[in-house]
């Protein structure tokens, strides 16, 4: 019988399939922890006098409340609060009495979750994967079932390596075609979200297929799965390729030479069979894509950026035009920035960097806007100071910092000012989400840092210098109102 | 885990739609490393100015806000992230149940591991729930069903190991620790699979 990638991944974890009266018991193969969501759990195992299971299959880090700041010379770090300060010792204590391997302070691999799994190659194709933080759908970018849980699931892996589990519903989101010039894929995910709406994806795992997500490197088809909580799926996925081997081969903890060869053929043989059934289907032609901005106080609130805002159809979005301080009928191109934030487990991987400083080479960010870039782990800083990117950074005026989630979720003090509009390429513009009152418009980063330099919500295709100077880049919707 | 088979209750409407988990409680508290006391922190920025005084113009803070234990959310309530603070702060609060026609997975899962019932009813019962704050309802977790007094009547879905949570109090780890043997089993077979 035809299978989709997730019925093989589902079926090859099932301790015990469901049954009239519980769920299916499905075993988890990595188990990624960080300081927020994992004390309480712990605490749970303590309590009843458990130990972690399967320490060698869980890995934590520090990423959410921690500074971003680097230790002063006596080398004390910042933390924002008492309490943050006390969660990220209450991690450290909790990894060492239950031996589970953290990246802390010390380690040259620390940085957010999600980017540090793919880089150690714990991350790997076919595995179930989860975490207490609903953007671990990034793993599945490798072909991973990997889904976000709350702390009482933590608990519950670490102390059995399992979970009660009811079977999501599939959906394939094909996107055809060839992405234009320009368009990201942060653009490509941002656009899905629009089409399927906020909820739109629920109590589904969504495959996302097509020429436009194979002929993605795994930087974007991480940012794309990333998102796939933002329409309310449970997971999302992509097949893995020859794409994906080649940025698994080498990686620490996979499997070498011969052995990964063998994994290999196993991987590729984990993608969907011809004719394996979905609940659902959806087609989009990424020729209809453009650079895409947030105008709303929802990731599905999003439109290409030469677009107008459309007029208010309901109570929400008149609401969320309020609090955005955004009038509808006009595009968001010129509106106002204060703040530029290049981060997050969406777009803080060597490639944003990149395709953010490619904006601000030789320029200068606009008097008045403060921008901050946080890579997303230590990998991703060094190598991006080793190719000098800090330096264009500094030089176009902007902070340059240590890894951690910082602004995108604003728990350790890298906050936007109440009122104050910033420009991210995090993954959510939900109401004080970057801080009391602060305004938030999703974009990628080629975007946010085209938008630095102009002091205004700017096309990046005309600032792109691989695009040629100053390139007249209409968006394909455009050129057929012009047609 | 406290049982909970029948709550009678007045209800609270927020009919925003896709009420995300950073309203219920903003990622500034959580530091905490306790489930305690976190209903202060329930739609903090919502109950409360910048100066830290109590908005008179907030549902929530109305005095019938605060009676009532069921909460109704427009659709895709709980959408966001996967803290499960959201959950202890809302029960904290006083919440025993949370009723819309659409709930965020990972919020639904959370609610119902701790004794929250999280339950999504057809368009048309929540509409009418919307349209009628503070409305007399009936929830029963074995029968599954939603009454009003002068109202529609429903009956909601639970799969029957969350129902049997909710009614016994049961514990969803005892169980799953109890499948101990199986799960060795299960792992013994795979690494000789290998």
């Amino acid at each position: 019988m035809s299978r989709t990638l997730f019925d093989k991944i589902w079926d090859a974890h099932c301790v015990q399939p469901a049954t009239a009266e519980a769920p299916a018991v499905l075993y988890i193969d990595l188990h990624l922890v960080h300081e927020v969501t994992s004390p309480q759990a712990f605490a749970e195992l303590d309590r009843r006098g458990l130990k972690v299971r399967c320490p060698e299959r869980t890995v934590a880090t520090l990423d959410h409340s921690i500074p971003t700041l680097p230790a002063d010379a006596q080398g004390q770090r910042r933390f924002a609060t008492e309490e943050a300060w006390q969660q990220v010792h209450q991690l450290e204590e909790n990894c060492a009495r239950h031996g589970v391997e953290l990246h802390g302070w010390d380690s040259p691999h620390r940085g957010i979750v999600h980017v540090i799994g793919p880089e150690l190659g714990i991350t790997q194709p076919g595995m179930t994967i989860v975490c207490g933080d609903s953007h671990t759908a990034t793993h599945g970018a490798f072909g991973a079932l990997a889904f976000g849980i709350g702390t009482t699931e933590v608990g519950h892996v670490l102390a059995t390596q399992c979970l009660l589990q009811q079977r999501p519903k599939t959906l394939r989101v094909t996107i055809d075609g060839q992405r234009p010039p320009g368009v990201t894929a942060k653009d490509l995910v941002l656009q899905t979200i629009a089409r399927l709406g906020a909820g739109g994806a629920t109590g589904h795992v969504i495959e996302f297929a097509g020429q436009a997500i194979r002929e993605l490197d795994m930087e974007g088809r991480m940012t794309v799965c990333n998102m796939a909580i933002e329409a309310g799926a449970r997971a999302g996925m992509i097949a893995p390729d020859e794409i994906t081997l080649d940025w698994l081969r080498g990686r620490p903890h996979c499997p070498q030479g011969v052995a990964f060869e063998r994994a290999a053929r196993a991987w590729l043989a984990l993608a969907s069979d011809p004719g394996a059934h979905y609940d659902r289907e959806v087609r989009f032609d990424a020729a209809e894509f453009a650079p895409t901005v947030t105008w709303g106080t929802r990731p599905d609130m999003a439109i290409a950026i030469d677009q107008p805002v459309p007029p208010p159809r309901d109570a929400d979005a008149e609401r969320a035009l309020a609090y955005m301080n955004i009038a509808s009928g006009r595009p968001l191109l010129g509106h106002k920035v204060d703040v530029v934030f290049v981060g997050s487990c969406t777009n803080s991987r060597i490639s944003d960097l990149r395709a953010a400083a490619a904006q601000l080479r030789g320029k200068r960010i606009a008097e008045g806007v403060r921008m901050l870039v946080v890579p997303g782990s230590e990998p991703v800083r060094r190598q991006a100071e080793a190719e000098g990117l800090d330096r264009v950074f500094l030089a176009a005026g902007a902070e340059w910092r240590e890894p951690g989630c910082s602004m995108c979720i604003a728990m350790n003090g890298d906050m936007v000012a109440p009122g104050q509009t910033a420009i991210s390429t995090s993954n959510r513009n939900f109401e004080g989400r970057q801080g009391r009152g602060a305004r938030t418009l999703l974009a990628s980063p080629a975007t946010a840092a085209a938008s630095a330099v102009a002091g205004c919500i700017s096309d990046p295709r005309r600032t792109d210098p691989s695009l040629g100077w100053n390139a007249q880049v209409p968006s394909p919707r455009t050129m057929e109102a012009r047609a | 885990m406290k049982p909970i088979k029948t709550l009678e209750s007045t209800t609270l409407v927020l009919p925003e739609s896709s009420i995300d988990t950073d309203q219920i409680i903003p990622a500034r508290f959580l530091t905490t490393t306790e489930r305690s006391g976190l209903g202060r922190a329930a739609f903090a920025d919502w109950r409360f100015d910048e100066a830290g005084a109590e908005r008179a113009d907030c549902v929530l803070n109305s005095a019938a806000a605060r009676s009532a234990e069921v909460l109704v959310g427009g659709d895709n309530f709980g959408c966001g992230s996967s803290r499960e603070h959201a959950v202890w702060a809302l029960m904290d609060f006083g919440v025993r149940a949370v009723v819309s026609c659409r709930l965020a997975d990972i919020f639904r899962a959370n609610a119902l591991k701790n004794g929250l019932l999280a339950i999504e009813v057809d368009t048309d019962t929540h509409r009418w729930l919307l349209e009628h704050p503070g409305a007399r309802v009936t929830l029963d977790v074995s029968a599954g069903t939603l009454t009003t007094e002068t109202g529609p009547e429903c009956s909601f879905a639970l799969d029957p190991f969350a129902r049997n949570c909710l009614l016994e109090g049961v514990d969803a780890l005892g169980w799953l620790l109890a499948r101990t043997p199986e799960i060795e089993a299960w792992e013994t077979q795979r690494r000789e699979a290998a």
